[in-house]
């Protein structure tokens, strides 16, 4: 059976096995299409939980980021998994306890404040939809380089699985088919990374092996990579070169956004109970700490392998001839994300860290697509890596969609617009909501706008100096009253989309940066670290002017009172 | 108003225990991560140091204890001050 069959074959299996999910996790009521009935186990919220966040980035761009970033790079490991603490001790209890179906929601009913709860949705919006164009993109390029059909025909054919289950089931369908997606996922990751662990260190768990010795030369793997991309005049791989201030603030907006970011947050309404929430979130650590703790080995390997395939006589002698490369160098090579350039015109690839001397670029992404090949892995490995791509975009890209269509059928129809709407006429409300997301997703996903490459710092910026801080003020503080939260959001937001279109163009719009990211306005802090600036700013904003103002009614010290103990959800979910 | 004094009690229990293990959410990404990696730099774990194994490995497993602990301490907070479900 030729590669192309596989690929459709399992890939088609994991379709059909989302559309039985979707036909048999139908919703009919609106707890069960916003919270799929607060009836998901702990365990299952976990593992979906995992499959909403480990998103295509995560699964196929962070491993090559780390491989050529090195140390530098820890950010993303740290960021991405500290802010499950953040999440498990101060938001998904408490917000779980309130039990209703949304992030503004909260914001609005805890700050007394239709304004408050508007700027919450907003911020939600376009935290999500810039978020959404990078998985749809995702799921459009997956497709197309395994299935061989156009980006067009991938994204489309992507758009009508996700609208199935997610228009059927709304968050039951996406729960449900987010476990099943994360079992693809997980699978297709750890498999070439086991694999390839055995190779180099003997040991099969990629994370021990990564700090084990090559069995090649009984020398540590890291030291010894170290040595090569020291010699071959590459950034070193262990030391750091980053400022330590922005490595720490970035580390930090990552943590604070990651725990601000809505579509994570409402997962931990679906489960029964408070103490489910907090168990919860250690499950979804569990499932999301397998991929990250695989990750860097995957990292350090697949770059020591790069450099052994390029210099198979070691990096004191002659790299490779062109016409000797293995197979899988001439595969990748049709796809562009490899490319070589005989500059000195003598047929053999000069891999250096010297850009004028260099003759090979190497896409990020190439170190997780690749890595079935290296290893020489069976036809069916490949085919379950592009089964897991395409599960990680389109499960992210579900709780995103979910996201927005309740903010916009919950707390734009329901909560301003038409307040005395019927159960059925909002469960019909979120239904279209959640049709007319995924058009415009869709549309953006094919016509992406020129910043959708900036969406990192546009979304964990949003979710870091906006909702985060409102979030945790209205559950630890009785004093932040609706003045100060919004006073604090506003100004929070305001100074960091500033600063990040300072160094990225307003709006987006190439040559109107007045700053870079090289060379940024204040110290060292790049524009993509600054969502932590702006919370603190939230902070202290609407500390002050909380302080200056007069206190929270009394039902409201009331409703924080509550939210902190957990004795009597189930009665507070009735709507 | 002894209701009142018990959910203030169980309130200050929760916040102390979320202050120590955010104490070393702290240490252990930023601090050993981070900051005092080079302070760390003498220790060496397979083939690089303690800061570099922190970074990449040590923080994220932290974070997984911690959280559990977290939620195994609440659930007996929960049951001793009467506010479990």
């Amino acid at each position: 059976m030729d590669q192309f069959t596989l690929n459709l074959l399992v890939v088609g299996a994991t379709f059909a096995l989302y559309i039985g999910i979707a036909i048999w996790a139908r919703a009919g009521t609106t707890s069960e299409f916003y919270a799929a009935g607060r009836g998901v186990h702990p365990v299952m919220n976990g593992m979906a939980t995992g499959a909403d966040w480990m998103s295509a980035a995560s699964f196929i761009s962070m491993a090559g980021l780390i491989a050529f970033g090195g140390y530098d790079t820890s950010v993303y490991l740290m960021g991405w998994t500290g802010g499950y603490v953040l999440l498990a001790m101060l938001l998904a209890p408490y917000l779980r306890k309130f039990g209703k179906f949304t992030v503004p929601e909260f914001i609005g009913d805890r700050f007394y404040s239709p304004t408050a709860r508007m700027v919450a949705v907003v911020c939600l919006i376009v935290a999500s939809v810039t978020y959404v164009i990078g998985q749809m993109t995702g799921v459009g390029v997956a497709f197309s380089r395994f299935l061989e059909v156009s980006n067009t025909t991938g994204l489309l054919i992507g758009a009508a699985i996700v609208f199935m289950y997610a228009v059927l089931g709304g968050m039951k369908g996406i729960t449900y088919t987010q476990v099943a997606q994360y079992v693809v996922l997980i699978t297709a990751y750890t498999i070439p990374a086991v694999f390839i662990s055995l190779q180099l260190t003997g040991n099969p768990i990629p994370g021990l092996g990564l700090f084990s010795n090559d069995v090649a030369t009984g020398q540590p793997i890291l030291s010894t990579l170290e040595g090569l991309v020291t010699d071959l005049g590459f950034k070193s791989y262990l030391t750091q070169s980053d400022t330590t201030l922005n490595m720490f603030l970035f580390t930090l907006s990552l943590m604070i956004g990651t725990a601000g970011l809505p579509h994570v947050i409402i997962r931990f309404f679906t489960v029964p109970r408070v103490s489910d929430a907090r168990w919860s979130a250690g499950w979804a650590l569990v499932f999301i700490a397998i991929l990250y703790i695989t990750a860097p080995a995957v990292a350090a390997m697949a770059r020591m392998n790069l450099i052994n395939t390029m210099y198979p006589n070691g990096v004191a002698e002659q790299p490779v001839a062109r016409a000797d490369v293995p197979d899988w160098v001439d595969n990748w090579e049709k796809t562009g994300l490899l490319k070589f350039e005989d500059k000195n015109g003598d047929g053999l690839i000069q891999y250096v860290g010297d850009k004028d001397a260099n003759e090979l670029t190497v896409n990020n992404d190439i170190m997780v697509l690749a890595n079935p090949e290296i290893a020489q892995l069976p036809g069916w490995v490949i085919a379950l890596v592009a089964a897991g791509g395409l599960a990680a975009a389109l499960s992210t890209a579900a709780g995103l969609l979910l996201a927005i269509s309740s903010a916009i059928s919950h707390d734009l129809i329901k909560g301003q617009l038409n307040p005395n709407i019927s159960e059925k006429g909002e469960l019909l409300a979120a239904r279209i909501s959640m049709g007319v997301a995924i058009a415009v997703a869709t549309y953006l996903g094919l016509n992406p706008p020129g910043f959708a490459a900036q969406t990192v710092a546009l979304a964990f910026g949003l979710a870091a100096c906006s909702i985060f801080p409102a979030l945790m003020m209205g559950i630890f503080s009785k004093r932040i009253n609706n003045k100060g939260a919004v006073a604090g959001m506003l100004v929070g937001l305001i100074v960091t989309l500033v600063y990040i279109f300072l160094h990225k163009g307003w709006f987006f719009l190439p040559d109107t940066n007045s700053f870079s990211d090289s060379d940024p306005l204040l110290l060292s802090i790049k524009s993509t670290s600054f969502g932590a600036v702006g919370a603190l700013i939230n902070f202290v904003v609407a500390y002050v002017v909380s302080n200056a103002t007069e206190d929270t009614p009394e039902e409201i010290q009331e409703l924080v009172e509550s939210i902190r103990i957990p004795k009597g959800a189930g009665a507070a979910t009735g709507h | 108003m002894a209701d009142k004094s018990s959910s203030n009690a169980y309130w200050a229990a929760n916040v102390r225990l979320i202050k120590i293990c955010l104490v070393i959410w702290f240490v252990v990404s930023f601090g050993f991560g981070i900051l005092l990696r080079p302070m760390l730099a003498g220790i060496k774990v397979g083939g690089t140091d303690l800061g570099f194994w922190f970074a990449q490995q040590g923080s994220i497993i932290v974070f997984l204890i911690l959280i559990f602990v977290y939620a195994w301490r609440m659930n007996k907070l929960d049951a001793e001050h009467g506010v479990e479900e």
